[in-house]
């Protein structure tokens, strides 16, 4: 029989009893959409974390280290490099280099220190870092009081929050109410830190001269291990107090206060690293310890990433720290699907019960069938067909009824989120491939389902059918 | 009457040749044999009537030149082909294309109308959409039935089944129709419009026709040869040179 004559058949053979093949198809519909409800709100809850995520601005960022400082954060990765006395050193030129690259937008160093900050005559230790001044247009700041720094080498800072309310006393108990940010910023914005630090000034082994290497462009210089060290002191203004914190990459190292990049490169404040300078021979320039590099897109991290590994040095990116939220998301997904799935078995099963069932009522006709021609092949496609027919219509019923699942669910969270005060977000999402694989995955499983009852109806013996009242 | 003596066709090649042909059942330890050693030769175009009491065996017989069963021991040739050989598909094949049934039940499908289930064959047969509506009403046309088209079979009397059914027997245009007492369910009066239709298919068309039935007089009117069956075994086998010359008008007492 031509496929075409099978599926009308198979559509007028449904008909007849409608009320019960209606009542599996709506089976499988309610499989299919338990199945998109549970999918697209794990896709959607994966979204949002991603969304909040991009919003810490670092999610198209590359952190690059030298792997013959520090051990990176992917050991295993660096014991199959090449050993650590003849990796390359993460000098100025090799920040150059790496800027050059395709999709990178820029590449700073970072320069992070401890140091003594004096508020109102107290002293505060505390980590303080250099912002590239690409930063002010960074997600990171929103719902930042004050304002980002007014030039690149302005002597100005932005407290992260914490700071702001360890240096108002304000330091939040357990279990009590953070304050806010207006709370914090309002009586420290404008206010004014000193900052005492050491300076690294270098002193060329052919050049004694003090004074010239001071004025030589920071780390930039060509300056040889040795170096003296002078303590300065700098007055701050505080410009901005964050809400977010720009630095959350940095786990324990984070900084809490900030001030330009350009300001803090050319103070030449001595880092922990340049200890290790002096310990290590096999440096002849100075180097740093870690270059940020920005890439226009998150989608662009993982390429620029290979690429400087292939320089020979150590890459770290918050696509390495998603990994294991993805995963976390996969293995959620996977969960969510097999919850989804088992109301589509059970279905499946509805389908099975269907088919025998009409085999049993049709068993007559199918002798007829036979008797008039009918091979096993025809009728194990009819009802091949008919379990098709069923998957199909069930399939497009249950996206709908999962779509709109999902979206009441969607709706119900965020007016519960407006009672609780937060900003409506998006947990639900059905994507087009879900769409499809919903739909395929019920015919696939109707299909497999009509399996048995097809082939026991090819079996029926036309003789015993036909007698069969 | 019964003569036991095998008669052949005068002029007609063979068409149907059994040999010693079995069909055993077994039902729980009991055996039961339906076809018992059945050798028989039938010529193309003849009129055969299969006759005996209920459990004689004439339609386990009939099923098996029909393809609808397979013999226990024993052959069937139908045109050459052993059916015992040919494989589920080409038995299938086989009724599709060679032999057309009618059954004393009518086994119209009810749910389909009267086109749809005169088109059925054609459906199997793979026949293209536009040609099967044409040749399905001209089938219906034959036996009178053009303005019941679109009828289900439920709204139709007996005999309007029955015709229907013939017109769906014929529609792939077999060289065998082999009935299986297709006037049990009718009253002697459409009855007789039926056997006339049946005898007309083998005059005017040259089929073979192999009718099962237990009326004798049905077949001494209109079969040209009468087979006699009891216990799964041939027991007589002679022609009706009568039923040629001894038509009835239509409408006429068996």
């Amino acid at each position: 029989m031509k496929t075409y004559d099978m599926a009308e058949l198979a559509v007028r053979n449904l008909r007849e009893s409608i009320l019960r093949n209606s009542l599996t198809t709506v089976g499988i519909s309610v499989g299919v959409a338990s199945l998109v409800a549970m999918l697209s709100l794990g896709i959607g809850l994966q979204q949002l974390a991603g969304r909040r995520l991009q919003k810490s601005g670092l999610f198209d960022t590359v952190v690059v280290t030298s792997r013959r400082d520090l051990r990176g954060f992917n050991r295993e990765q660096e014991e199959n490099g090449p050993a650590p006395a003849e990796s390359p050193a993460l000098t100025e030129a090799a920040r150059q280099q790496i800027a050059q690259l395709p999709d990178v937008l820029e590449a700073y160093p970072d320069i992070r220190f401890i140091t003594e900050l004096r508020y109102e005559d107290k002293p505060y230790l505390t980590m303080m870092a250099g912002l590239p001044f690409s930063a002010k247009n960074n997600d990171a700041f929103d719902g930042m009081q004050g304002s980002f720094f007014s030039s690149e080498t302005a002597p100005e800072v932005i407290l992260q929050k914490s700071f702001a309310a360890q240096l108002l006393g304000k330091t939040p108990k357990a279990g009590s109410e953070e304050p806010s940010v207006t709370e914090l910023a309002k009586p420290l914005l404008g206010k004014q830190l000193t900052m005492r630090y050491a300076e690294r000034t270098a002193t060329p082994t052919d050049a004694p001269d003090k004074k010239d290497a001071a004025n030589s462009s920071g780390t930039n210089s060509p300056a040889g291990t040795a170096y003296s060290v002078v303590s300065r002191e700098i007055t701050l203004k505080i410009v901005g107090v964050c809400d977010l914190d720009p630095d959350s990459m940095r786990g324990q190292a984070r900084a809490r206060i900030f001030m330009p990049l350009k300001l803090a490169q050319n103070l030449h404040v001595m880092q922990p690293s340049d200890l290790r300078d002096t310990t290590n021979m096999a440096s002849g320039t100075p180097a740093y310890t870690t270059v940020e590099v920005h890439v226009k897109s998150p989608t662009q991290v993982q390429a620029v990433e290979d690429a400087i590994k292939k320089m020979g040095f150590n890459t770290f990116s918050i696509v390495d720290a998603t990994r294991s939220l993805r995963q976390f998301f996969a293995v959620l997904d996977l969960f969510l699907g097999i919850f989804g799935s088992l109301a589509l078995a059970v279905a499946s099963i509805g389908i099975i019960n269907t088919l025998v069932m009409a085999i049993l009522e049709r068993r007559r006709e199918i002798g007829i069938m036979k008797a008039i021609g009918a091979s096993d092949g025809d009728v194990k496609g009819l009802f091949f067909a008919e379990a098709g027919v069923m998957g199909v219509f069930g399939g497009v019923v249950g996206v709908a009824l999962g779509w709109t699942i999902g979206r009441v669910i969607n709706v119900g969270t965020n007016v519960y989120l407006k009672r609780q005060h937060f900003p409506p977000e998006q947990i639900w999402f059905v994507p087009w491939w879900l769409v499809i694989g919903a739909i395929a995955f019920s015919i696939v499983v109707s299909l497999l389902s009509g399996l048995y009852p097809a082939s026991r109806a090819a079996r029926l013996d036309p003789v015993q059918a036909l007698r069969y009242e | 009457m019964l003569t036991g003596q095998s008669i052949s066709s005068p002029n007609n090649s063979v068409a149907i040749r059994t040999e010693n042909l079995c069909r055993h059942y077994s039902m729980g330890e009991a055996l039961i044999r339906a076809v018992d050693g059945i050798s028989v030769q039938i010529a193309s175009g003849e009129f055969v009537a299969l006759l005996g009491t209920s459990g004689s065996g004439k339609s386990s017989l009939l099923n098996l030149v029909a393809g609808l069963d397979r013999p226990t021991s024993g052959t069937v040739v139908v045109e050459k082909h052993d059916l015992a050989k040919l494989s589920r598909e080409e038995l299938a094949k086989y009724r599709l294309r060679t032999v057309g049934m009618v059954f004393q039940s009518f086994n119209l499908i009810p749910s389909m109308t009267l086109l749809e289930n005169v088109e059925l064959p054609l459906r199997f047969a793979e026949v293209d959409r536009g040609e099967r509506e044409g040749l399905a009403k001209q089938a219906l046309d034959r036996v009178g039935l053009s303005a019941r088209l679109r009828h289900r079979p439920t709204e139709l009397s007996g005999g309007e089944q029955q015709r229907a059914s013939l017109a769906r027997a014929l529609i792939n245009q077999p060289r065998f129709l082999l009935a299986d007492e297709p006037t049990g369910n009718l009253d002697s009066q459409t009855g007789t419009e039926i056997m006339n239709f049946i005898r007309e298919f083998n005059e005017t068309l040259g089929m073979t026709i192999i009718m099962v039935t237990h009326e004798r007089t049905l077949a001494e009117r209109y079969a040209r040869r009468m087979i006699f069956l009891a216990d799964g075994k041939l027991v007589g086998d002679q022609s009706n040179v009568a039923s040629a010359v001894t038509r009835q008008p239509s409408g006429g007492a068996l």
